[in-house]
């Protein structure tokens, strides 16, 4: 039954356009919102294992063979952030529940967090460079509404230099795929790997490239991330923690596939010039994450650093790096929306921002406070939890091929991540209690119930590590092995 | 200071044949996409012109009342039935977005082809045509 | 042929990138609309400019047209389309809350 792995594209759209109908019911929107995303989970899962027992799944559309038709292509790669997305969605909307509020969720808000999903998800699993563009145009839609949706002044601010800034880099999408099917004369991702290899990249090929670098880099936040910091602060919590978590994942996701898949001849591309941007955007990213007093900037800063920090994994190149990557990746999106999520709930509990004015919340709210310490253990990367596997891995693979700059950066970036997170715990969660018992604001359940799942969630993935070591390491195979790829897919009929 | 009122016979007069014509060459436009230029997206626009030229030369009242749609839910339906062509087709165990096409003899055209294409190029059309008027509604409802 | 279209690429660019350079929210968008209608020429170039059939097998032997960037045109299209009317509704919604279309105003407080 290949057609399974369209479901996470499809069933997002059409259930958001049935809640499009349903604008007046708004717990009957929660829930239907809430079922779709656990199927789209179960749905994940169950793909994810076929994967491994009968190979990468291919689905045609319309029946029409590669390379002439569009298609979806299932790896583990793919199938892995599908799963991650599906279940930081379904967390994220349960905080939503109860933090977004009525006048938001009345307009449309829960069609398009799916129709958001519905994007990302197309995005993972398509094997066209066109339809990646499509889906990548979707997300972008279904984003630039949710930074709107409220529509205070910092909102409308941020989201014209977000909107304008996307729009520019969808167009040189557009520019580059118009030079690379001059070239190559196809679209399709296995048959341009193909025809690329045959020809040897030359400096037509080679500039080319470096322009899907730089549209994917304004996507992911590599080097060119101006605007992340300005639009990750502004939208609400639960809007803030699926942007953080999910959308620079495609970007990073796109080129990685690039990188490994087609353009993976030239080394001064995909190996040194990725690692100087991945070394700058770490540099500046932690001199972002010490500089700023308000919390919400620290995160966004913090999401920099994640991404030059999975960068360098992609840089380093062998098999091991990339398997730290794509553990790393997985951790990342759990724990930047938990930390979205913990950083909203602060700016709501204490009703300020900059974290010299909140003091003492381990008085008002001790399991909030400890799931801060959580996170920032485990963003840190200490063991047993989720970052270590991920940050050994890479580490160990910079070791492997010598890239002993890449590898100070990336551990130094490491402590001061944990600098940073633990300032703002210094600050806000210990210290003198100024918010006396009477004033303080009650925790909503909805809200510390999903921080709690995330909490879990990061706890079972750094234990559980040994038990996704199989479904990486096939996902960095075949990432790191193009032939797997090219072969299920231009390889006869399945 | 009074304002001066447009004088807009000319629009009024010619706007009641004209959205007629625009209206015929949408709809010819959307059945001719199949081997001609046209189709779902083309024929939607034309349609939307034809309405948005209903809601200059008339007030919005006037159209509201002879039009009782929401034309975010016209938008909506049109997207639905889009995806369920695509989506009905793995009902049938075929993979995703399959079209097929049979030839019929009707009773006024004798032989003619039909295709579940153009059940997908109806909701486009029906999606082009809700997006549009809603975003000109919306622009011109505060504006005045 | 080919020369000329890259030719009137190039000066769209350039009047596009002109715009986007602006200081007033309605020339940048009309900045990336300049920028689309460039990008859209391009893909058609990339395609062949040639004199061809229709692509169709009845007329296997003339030389054919090229439909895939034609469907690649129209479907960037009708994002732009999609695109360009929601940035126009949002720079209106946002002249008339903060009342000012200049990007210098829009910048944000002093100390951020």
């Amino acid at each position: 039954m290949n057609n399974l792995i369209v479901l996470p594209l499809i069933i997002p759209i059409m259930v958001g356009i049935i809640l499009v109908f349903l604008r007046p019911y708004v717990k009957l929107q929660r829930a239907i919102s809430l079922i779709t995303m656990i199927g789209i989970t179960g749905v994940s899962v169950f793909v994810l294992n076929r994967v491994q027992t009968d190979g990468i799944i291919r689905l045609d559309f319309a029946g029409w063979q590669p390379p002439f038709g569009i298609l979806f292509v299932a790896d583990s790669f793919a199938m892995l952030l599908v799963l991650t997305a599906s279940i930081v969605t379904a967390i994220c909307l349960i905080y939503a529940f109860s933090s977004i509020g009525d006048k938001h969720e009345k307009m449309y808000f829960y069609p398009f967090v799916l129709f958001l999903v519905a994007g990302v998800n197309g995005s993972f699993l398509t094997g066209d460079l066109f339809n990646l563009f499509v889906c990548f145009e979707v997300m972008l839609l279904a984003s630039y509404v949710l930074i709107t949706l409220g529509g205070t002044k910092p909102q409308l601010r941020e989201s014209i230099k977000y909107v304008v800034i996307n729009v520019l880099a969808s167009w040189f999408f557009l520019v580059a795929l118009a030079y690379l099917y001059g070239t190559v004369g196809t679209l399709n991702m296995a048959h341009i790997s193909e025809r690329v290899a045959e020809e040897g990249q030359g400096p037509l090929l080679t500039t080319i490239s470096i322009l899907f670098l730089i549209v994917f880099s304004l996507k992911a936040g590599l080097l060119l991330f101006f605007w992340l910091p300005g639009s990750y602060s502004v939208p609400p919590t639960a809007v803030a923690a699926l942007f953080g978590a999910l959308l620079t994942k495609v970007g990073i996701y796109a080129l990685f596939r690039t990188f490994t898949l087609i353009f993976y001849h030239d080394p001064l591309i995909s190996q040194t010039l990725i690692g100087i941007m991945a070394g700058i955007t770490l540099i500046v990213g932690c001199i972002g994450a010490i500089a700023f007093k308000d919390v919400r900037l620290i995160v966004s800063y913090n999401v920099v650093i994640a991404v030059g920090f999975i960068l360098i994994g992609l840089a380093v190149g062998t098999e091991t790096s990339i398997a730290g990557s794509i553990y790393y990746i997985i951790h990342d999106m759990i724990a930047k929306a938990m930390l979205f999520l913990l950083a909203g709930t602060m700016i709501y509990l204490t009703g300020k921002s900059k974290i010299d004015e909140m003091s003492g919340l381990i008085r008002n709210y001790p399991l909030f406070g400890w799931m801060f310490f959580l996170v920032t253990c485990s963003l840190a990367g200490i063991p047993p939890l989720s970052g270590f596997v991920g940050k050994i891995l890479v580490g160990q693979g910079a070791i492997e091929s010598g890239s002993y700059i890449l590898l100070g950066l990336a551990f130094i970036s490491s402590i001061v991540v944990l600098y940073s997170l633990l300032r703002i715990f210094l600050n806000t969660i210990f210290g003198e209690t100024i918010i006396s018992l009477e004033d303080e604001k009650p925790m909503k359940m909805g809200m510390i119930i999903p921080i709690v799942l995330f909490g879990i969630a990061t706890i079972s993935l750094g234990l559980g590590a040994e038990f996704i070591s199989g479904y990486v390491a096939d996902a960095a195979h075949t990432l790191s092995n193009p032939s797997v790829y090219i072969d299920a897919v231009m390889g006869g009929d399945k | 200071m009074k304002t001066l009122k447009i004088n807009d016979v000319i629009l009024r007069t010619i706007s009641r044949i004209v959205v007629f014509i625009i209206l015929t060459f949408g709809v010819y436009l959307f059945l001719s996409g199949h081997n001609t230029p046209g189709g779902g997206f083309i024929g939607g626009l034309v349609l939307a012109s034809a309405i948005v030229l209903l809601y200059l030369s008339t007030d919005i009242e006037t159209v509201q009342k002879s039009l009782p749609l929401d034309f975010k839910y016209v938008a909506a339906t049109g997207v639905l039935l889009a995806t369920s062509t695509g989506f009905g087709s793995l009902l049938f165990g075929v993979p995703f977005m399959s079209q097929t096409f049979a030839y019929f003899d009707l009773p006024i055209f004798g032989k003619t082809e039909l295709t579940t294409v153009t059940l997908f190029e109806a909701g486009v059309a029906l999606t082009v045509v809700g997006v549009l008027v809603t975003i000109i509604l919306s622009i011109s409802e505060d504006g005045g | 042929m080919e020369t000329l279209i890259i030719m009137l690429i190039g000066i769209l660019v350039a009047v596009a990138t002109y715009l986007i350079l602006s200081r007033n929210i309605i020339r940048i968008i009309l900045g990336t609309a300049v920028f689309s209608h460039a990008v859209h020429l391009l893909i058609l170039t990339m395609g062949g400019l040639k004199q061809g059939n229709v692509p169709l097998l009845k007329e296997a032997d003339a030389p054919y047209a090229d439909a895939l960037p034609q469907a690649l045109i129209l479907t960037a299209i009708v994002i732009s389309f999609a695109v360009t009317a929601f940035i126009l509704v949002l720079a209106y919604r946002t002249y008339q809350d903060v009342g000012t279309e200049d990007l210098d105003e829009l910048r944000g407080p002093k100390n951020e």
